[in-house]
């Protein structure tokens, strides 16, 4: 009965378990998983993660099945002022759904790797209790991504929008006291910190244009905004221009394009796990989608889409650039998202939004995919290096017993994440090396993975409407190539430049089963929208919600060209780090003929420096200035300590005290006492004690009586 | 027969000189015969208007204003003995301890 009728009408009244399904698995995990081992509450946040990507199956298949006729599914009125009504709809159609099996198929997947790696994390950091609250922060992500992608209305997006942002927050300041070596520290709340503080300012754009909606097309939602857009772009195109801006501001924030791409390597202080899921494959690409879902508002005026495609380019090249110089193997993954996020951002600017969503989709997988092997090479380098520690201590210590492996820990500080410890590691972490070299590939974009057909989509895009913009892209592509062999050569190949890289190993099977889906999708996910005719599947599934798209082919000069230039930085590359093996205390072979130009992308570009002398110091001055001018000598000294408070003593004083009260209240019963006391001491004369006196007294008032009855 | 008015003449003449004799006199006793005087000329004008009108009342108060003054004479002499006794004195105007 219930299958008979889901197959002939629909599975969209299941859209709430978007959202229901990781709620439910957080509370289950709140409540009562003090009391579950760390597999269950790892079961419990994958089977809700694995609910949420069911759901999304079944939706994506509806709205297959309906021909690409998506629907809106109300859930709960929210606000209703005036004319004004805001509800929490799940809009289902062709561009939400896939984003939604995006999140939840790959978010499943990293929180089946996150049970190894948070099993191991809290072991190495020495606090297993926080296992739990990993998972249940993962579980919120998925809920709150979802309110993102299925709203339909930009205030629902915004909620999740912040929702998102509270989880990377939280994830990110997963550690907090501790830096990203676990030393005491408040690096990694700091980072946290940082990423919310950027985040604010790009949601300000958001939320200003979420108002100029508001007040000049009366409406929040999606089709309604969209349908009162045209006409208000003939009378007053100033305002649609502010609208999208104002979005590409909250877009600059939450995918970490120019100006504030800040966070996002900061960021990197979270968990791999985290680092995977939300810094590299979701949450940073909620912009993208942004950007996408307002296609409608962008389409109509082409200044403000010129605009999102300078800054999704520059911030391609300009992140690509300081991937080049860093050491850290998460760190060059996190500007190398930027990088990609760079990529979409332009792509989705022209116009290209199949093809800015393909790679949004396609980036998802391999740069997943890239930060979990990063996360396996790194916990593999802890591995080695605890087994030395134990080694070095004959071996007598115990693993089970956490304080013995804290306390024979060396005094030295390793940095497993420094790719100038590892070398080698393909020996001792084949599987992962393996894992790792599909993403990387994927990711230069050589054919056949993902990445060339994504990538070489928006380049195509780029060479017919952007020219100057595709050689921007290009370059970007090129440096991609560069930062991504010389991680690759410093990494697996040559030979071990620390004990701990010779005696790293290999990560458990639950970390590398996932690993080995998302390979698979790197090398596949392609096969999505190849750019051959009758092949453009998600193009044509995407029109369903876009509208008409140009569908391309292959432009063999582009991809050749595209092709070359990967395969030119790769062996540039291999010249410079493959070919020569590195020693543990080389500078870097680039160093030399870059000289000061290295040294600008070793110290990113000095960004975070020119931010903090020019915002951040001067922010503080105004603070200060605030703080100690205004609020501390004006506003309490003088408003509150001279004028409040003296005017009141005064009042009190002077005023009621000496006047009212000493001068009018007291004046006039001292005087009644006076008076009386005056009043008393001369009447009390009369009373003399001279009997004869008195008697004369009464002699004389007799007269008088007997003379006034007399004379009367 | 005496006129009616030589006896209230004498009267007021008799009153005055008490009267007098009280606010004048230090003594107590002389004051005391004084209040007697002064008595004795109410007495006087009280039966001269009992004979005149023939009526019974002034002859009445006559009586209780002798025995008024006979009572009054017992507390009065005792009173003026103790003070003689605490301050062998009887001068009024050293009486005057209860003075404001």
């Amino acid at each position: 009965m219930l299958f008979s009728e889901a197959t002939t009408t629909s599975f969209f009244s299941l859209a709430p378990w978007l959202v229901f399904a990781p709620v439910i698995g957080l509370l289950i995990n709140i409540i009562i998983g003090g009391r579950f081992s760390e597999k269950l509450i790892g079961a419990v946040a994958s089977v809700a993660s694995g609910a949420t990507f069911i759901v999304s199956l079944l939706l994506a298949y509806s709205v297959w099945v309906g021909h690409g006729q998506g629907e809106s599914i109300f859930l709960a009125e929210w606000i209703h002022v005036g004319s004004l009504s805001l509800d929490w709809t799940f809009r289902v159609d062709s561009l939400s759904t896939t984003m939604m099996l995006v999140v939840s198929g790959v978010g499943t997947l990293i929180h089946i790797y996150a049970i190894g790696y948070m099993h191991e994390d809290v072991r190495f950091k020495n606090d297993p209790s926080r296992f739990r609250r990993f998972f249940v922060f993962l579980n919120l992500f998925i809920a709150a991504m979802m309110i993102l992608v299925s709203g339909d209305s930009y205030l629902m997006l915004f909620v999740g929008w912040e929702g998102v942002g509270l989880c990377s927050f939280l994830l990110i300041g997963f550690w907090f006291e501790m830096d990203t070596l676990a030393r005491p520290s408040w690096a990694n709340s700091n980072a946290a910190k940082k990423a919310f503080i950027v985040n604010r300012i790009g949601d300000l754009g958001f939320l200003i244009a979420g108002f100029l909606m508001f007040w000049y097309l009366g409406s929040l939602q999606f089709d309604e905004v969209f349908a009162a857009a045209p006409e208000l772009a003939d009378t007053q195109p100033g305002i649609i221009i502010a609208i999208t801006l104002f979005l590409l501001v909250g877009v600059a924030g939450k995918s970490a394009q120019i100006p504030l791409f800040v966070w996002l390597p900061d960021a990197m202080a979270g968990p791999t796990p985290v680092s995977a899921l939300i810094h590299a494959a979701t949450m940073v690409t909620a912009g993208v989608y942004l950007i996408a879902r307002s296609a409608p508002l962008y389409n109509l005026v082409e200044g403000a889409q010129s605009v999102v495609v300078i800054v999704g380019a520059a911030t391609a090249l300009f992140a690509a650039t300081i991937a080049v110089g860093q050491y850290d193997i998460k760190k060059v993954l996190a500007y190398s998202t930027i990088s990609q996020l760079g990529f979409m951002v332009a792509a989705v600017g022209m116009g290209a939004y199949v093809a800015g969503i393909f790679h949004l989709v396609t980036h998802a997988f391999f740069k997943a995919l890239l930060f979990l092997s990063a996360g396996s090479v790194i916990l593999g380098l802890e591995r080695g290096h605890h087994l030395l520690a134990h080694a070095h201590n004959g071996g007598a210590a115990d693993h089970d017993d956490e304080e013995e492996v804290r306390r024979t820990e060396p005094a030295e500080v390793f940095d497993p994440g420094d790719m100038r410890n590892m070398g080698g590691i393909r020996k001792t972490m084949p599987v992962t090396f393996w894992l790792y070299m599909i993403g990387s590939l994927a990711l230069v974009g050589i054919i056949p993975f993902a990445g060339f057909w994504s990538k070489d989509e928006i380049l195509l895009d780029a060479s017919l409407k952007y020219p100057a913009v595709y050689w921007l892209l290009s370059t970007a592509a090129f440096f991609t190539a560069f930062y991504m062999g010389r991680q690759i050569w410093m990494v697996f190949f040559g030979t071990a430049r620390h004990e701990a890289a010779a005696n790293a190993q290999e990560s458990p099977k639950i970390m590398t089963v996932p690993l080995m889906v998302l390979a698979g999708l790197s090398i596949l996910g392609g096969l999505l929208n190849l750019p051959f005719k009758g092949f453009h599947n998600l193009g044509h599934w995407l029109e369903f919600t876009l509208g008409e798209v140009e569908l391309l082919g292959l432009d063999p000069t582009v991809a050749g060209l595209s092709t070359l230039l990967a395969l030119a930085a790769i062996f540039i590359s291999w010249l410079l780090y493959g070919r020569v093996t590195l020693k543990q205390a080389d500078r870097d072979p680039l160093k030399k003929p870059l000289g000061f130009v290295f040294t600008g992308m070793e110290n990113k570009w000095f960004v975070d420096e020119a931010y903090k002398a020019m915002i951040v110091d001067r922010y503080t001055d105004v603070c200060r200035f605030l703080a100690d001018v205004i609020d501390s000598r004006f506003w309490h000294d003088w408003f509150h300590e001279k004028l409040i408070v003296g005017t009141y003593n005064w009042f009190s004083n002077t005023g009621l005290n000496y006047y009212a009260d000493q001068k009018i209240i007291d004046a006039f019963a001292n005087g009644l006492g006076r008076t009386t006391k005056y009043l008393s001491a001369s009447v009390r004369r009369i009373q003399n004690g001279f009997v004869r006196s008195y008697a004369l007294s009464v002699f004389l008032g007799v007269v008088l009586i007997l003379g006034y009855l007399i004379l009367k | 027969m005496v006129p009616q008015d030589y006896y209230i003449a004498l009267s007021a003449i008799l009153f005055t000189i008490g009267a007098l004799g009280v606010l004048i006199r230090r003594n107590a006793l002389i004051i005391f015969m004084s209040i007697e005087m002064m008595l004795n000329a109410a007495n006087l004008a009280f039966v001269t208007f009992a004979n005149t009108y023939q009526h019974l009342n002034g002859r009445i108060i006559a009586f209780f204003v002798i025995a008024v003054a006979a009572a009054e004479v017992a507390v009065g002499l005792a009173l003026i003995v103790a003070i003689f006794k605490s301050k062998h004195s009887i001068d009024v105007d050293q009486m005057s301890s209860l003075k404001g």
